[in-house]
């Protein structure tokens, strides 16, 4: 069967069958948030409110630092206790929102706009940008930025990703299986902002269930249509989604999908995106998946913007055995982390737990120039020349192989014999060589 | 419940490979070549690769040991070193001869240069020129035939005509030592003398049942070239588990049987029979050399196209040795050669990155 699919790629087992089979619950709302400034790429947004102010759920609590930002809102009702460096899902300690919960939940004005659908595509994107919705899928680019081509690039396609790689994760899986029609309705508010003539749903071959309700969500809708694609990881990296949908090649040295034509967009993205056009409602939950061999029951959970860790994984019934490592995202792609007590955010697909075993990492060997990283490699670089020359601080040939281009999607150390610490390297490479760039301006 | 987690840069999974991993591999890939080897040698061909085998495994050790590194004979790639460096030699040779090579092999070869990953030859590619190089009479001029000798007197598997004829024709005393190559090779210098005897050898060396011997290996050579059937199990082991690619043996290979084809018959371009390009893929030391040492992953280019142009640079290099060249064979040379133009080629095949944009 001729799936479609790109050069290059690994196959990690995927693992999904911890949580595959849990339908998405609801946490019950958080005693407190943290909220960070910045969880999505661009600047991140300033406070608008004052530590013992009073808040409620859905009320804008900072306002986008720029054009490539968005606002963050109150994702409980309480009162603002705090605002202060806090960890964050990506490891490091950055600003963010404290909000200590009241007993009562109080909700904003939110209203049903029954034409939403033939809104003006302006106000369509008015309203993404002011839900302060980011891509959902992990990179968190905010959604407006990308509805806002140049007026001399024309976007022909919007494609939602609905691949989910990552092994253990099914946030996106549940979400196609339980809210088909809502993905739908995104993805035309989506078409129609760039008047995209088609909409292509791509999702990978081992969920032939969400491929076939999928389908079913689509019919009638002469101009979309829903693309199963191989197995094989990383599909869902936009790139390697577009090519394999439509087999047009986004350029390298930082070239975008709307260079070819395509918008990309996320299936948790395109449903909040509905949600704030009809509803006016801002992001302030989503749906993570709690995962691993010793979570003691795997879940998909909805769960408010802010919550921490810890009360997702005690929902989740724990851990069976003591946690080697804690991983923000999924194993490929994912941030191990310090603490438990670090919030999700608006990108934060999984919550994985690795044990002492799965935590441990063997030593680094010489490399045996097997190329199985260039084999592999779906960016067609030689991650083994770059780590070689990030190790001998040879700028210069690491930026000739590629460095900036690697978008760290970790399938050459996943398959490197040697078990070289490649992405290590390509990320000591990539901020050496920001930061020669940024000394030469 | 311990609170100390373990951090570390992405990605959190590994695929179930190691360096250990793969030379083990290879390790069981070349063991149907020797039990092939010891079927038609004897038990001296599996003495003569464990004394190989120690050799290098104690160098390996005690170099390690005196620079104060780990060591690493664990992981297996003194042990493929040491079989492949005995898999060179003639089955008579003496105990000491597997010895100095391995010896040579890890210590010059290998950890000279900063160990495995770092070698820019092939080690027992090296030390096989080593001792061609010291001892000519011991590795290359006796060969012995197989003790299940049914192809003839001659381990080249000639009948007693075609050896008298050969022998009337001139300067080959030892004709009954000769191997297949040493014979064709032998051939071409007679032809001039009598072209009519020089022919009839031809056929005879490539006829089918000839082939078939060098095929399943009933036609003497040295100890790990011997049965080319054995070799491709072990290759096919090998391409199955993805611990080498089509691309050096398939180039390889393929270029040698054209290019002797085209030029390795009596009579000028494309002259001779057309078994003759089989003829010179299964004589010599091409399959083993193909499939286990051109292969050699410190030693060869890292990318496809490289590795193509790698095993096309080989075929060519082998080809020119064994019918205008001063040896006989040319495998290991050629193998050689191509392995100290590696870092060039890795230069000049860098791939086109995805979405490369013109300048």
């Amino acid at each position: 069967m001729g799936l479609k699919t790109f050069p290059g790629g690994v196959h990690p087992h995927d693992s999904k069958e911890y949580s595959k089979g849990a339908s998405i619950e609801e946490l019950p709302i958080p005693k407190k948030v943290v909220i960070p400034l910045s969880q999505h790429i661009g600047a991140p947004a300033k406070p608008i409110v004052n530590v013992g102010d009073e808040v409620v759920t859905g009320q804008k609590i900072a306002e986008p630092g720029g054009f490539v930002s968005i606002p963050m809102h109150a994702s409980i009702t309480g009162k603002v206790t705090k605002i202060a460096k806090f960890p964050h899902p990506t490891g490091t300690m950055q600003m963010a929102i404290e909000i200590t919960g009241s007993d009562e939940e109080k909700w904003i004005d939110l209203i049903d706009d029954q034409n939403y659908a033939s809104l003006p595509p302006e106000e369509i994107k008015q309203r993404i940008a002011d839900a302060g919705i980011c891509g959902m899928g992990g990179a968190g680019f905010p959604t407006h930025v990308k509805l806002s081509p140049p007026k001399d690039n024309p976007i022909d396609t919007v494609l939602i990703n609905g691949v989910e790689c990552e092994p253990y994760l099914t946030a996106d899986y549940r979400l196609m299986l339980e809210r088909p029609s809502d993905i739908v309705a995104g993805l035309k508010l989506f078409m129609k902002v760039v008047n995209a003539k088609q909409g292509i749903i791509g999702i990978e071959a081992n969920k032939p269930d969400a491929i076939k309700i999928m389908r079913d969500a689509v019919k009638g809708e002469s101009n979309i249509k829903v693309e199963g694609l191989k197995i094989k990881y990383p599909q869902g990296a936009e790139k390697q989604l577009i090519y394999a949908a439509t087999k047009r090649k986004v350029p390298n040295k930082g070239g975008l999908p709307m260079a070819v034509g395509v918008v990309v967009q996320n299936v948790g993205t395109a449903i909040a995106a509905y949600e704030a056009v009809r509803y006016k409602r801002p992001l302030i939950e989503r749906i993570i998946t709690v995962s691993g061999r010793i979570v003691q029951n795997p879940k998909n959970i909805k769960a408010r913007i802010g919550t921490q860790f810890q009360e997702l994984l005690d929902f989740a019934g724990g851990v069976k055995e003591d946690i080697g490592k804690i991983i923000s995202g999924g194993p490929m792609m994912g941030i191990s982390i310090p603490t438990l007590e670090s919030p999700m955010g608006k990108g934060s697909s999984g919550l994985l737990l690795f044990d002492q075993k799965e935590a441990k990492k063997d030593a680094e060997h010489t490399c045996l120039r097997c190329g199985r990283c260039v084999d592999i490699c779906p960016l067609n670089l030689i991650p083994s020349m770059i780590a070689r020359s990030v190790k001998y601080s040879d700028w210069e040939t690491a930026e000739k192989a590629g460095v900036m281009d690697c978008m760290k999607c970790g399938s050459c150390a996943f398959v490197c014999p040697s078990h070289i610490k490649l992405i290590q390297w390509i990320d000591i490479g990539k901020a050496k060589i920001f930061e020669l760039r940024k000394a030469k301006k | 419940m311990n609170n100390t987690y373990a951090v570390s840069a992405s990605p959190h999974l590994h695929d179930r490979i190691s360096v250990s991993s793969v030379m083990w591999k290879v390790v069981i890939a070349l063991v149907p070549a020797l039990i092939a080897s010891v079927y038609f040698f004897g038990i001296q061909a599996l003495l003569l690769t464990v004394y190989g085998v120690i050799a290098a495994v104690v160098t390996e050790a005690a170099i390690q040991k005196l620079r104060k590194q780990e060591v690493s004979i664990a992981d297996g790639s003194a042990v493929v070193t040491g079989m492949l460096v005995s898999f060179n030699l003639n089955v008579a040779s003496p105990w000491w001869l597997p010895v100095v090579g391995s010896v040579f092999a890890i210590a010059i070869g290998k950890q000279l240069f900063g160990g495995l990953g770092h070698n820019p030859f092939n080690p027992a590619l090296l030390a096989r020129a080593f001792l061609v190089a010291s001892w000519p009479t011991l590795t290359t001029a006796q060969f012995t035939p197989t003790i299940r000798g049914i192809a003839g007197p001659s381990i080249s598997g000639l009948g007693r005509e075609s050896l008298r004829n050969l022998a009337s024709l001139g300067n080959l005393d030892s004709i009954t030592g000769a191997t297949p190559l040493t014979a064709i090779k032998a051939l071409r210098d007679a032809s001039q003398v009598s072209p009519d005897i020089a022919e009839k050898v031809m056929f005879e060396l490539t006829r089918w049942e000839t082939i078939s011997n060098l095929f399943w290996g009933n036609i003497g050579g040295v100890i790990g070239e011997v049965s080319a059937a054995a070799l491709l199990i072990g290759a096919a082991y090998l391409v199955y588990k993805h611990i080498i690619e089509w691309h050096i043996p398939v180039s390889y290979i393929g270029t040698v049987f054209v290019l002797s084809y085209l030029f390795g018959g009596l009579n000028g371009f494309a002259s001779g029979p057309y078994t003759l390009g089989v003829f010179h893929v299964l004589s010599g030391g091409l399959m083993l050399g193909a499939f286990f040492m051109a292969t050699d992953m410190v030693t060869s280019p890292v990318t496809k196209r490289g590795r193509l142009i790698f095993g096309i640079g080989c075929g060519v290099l082998t080809v020119v040795i064994r019918l205008v060249g001063g040896y006989p064979e040319g495998v290991s040379y050629s193998i050689l050669l191509m392995n100290i133009a590696v870092p060039l080629i890795d230069r000049y095949t860098v791939p086109k990155a995805f979405g490369e944009v013109k300048k």
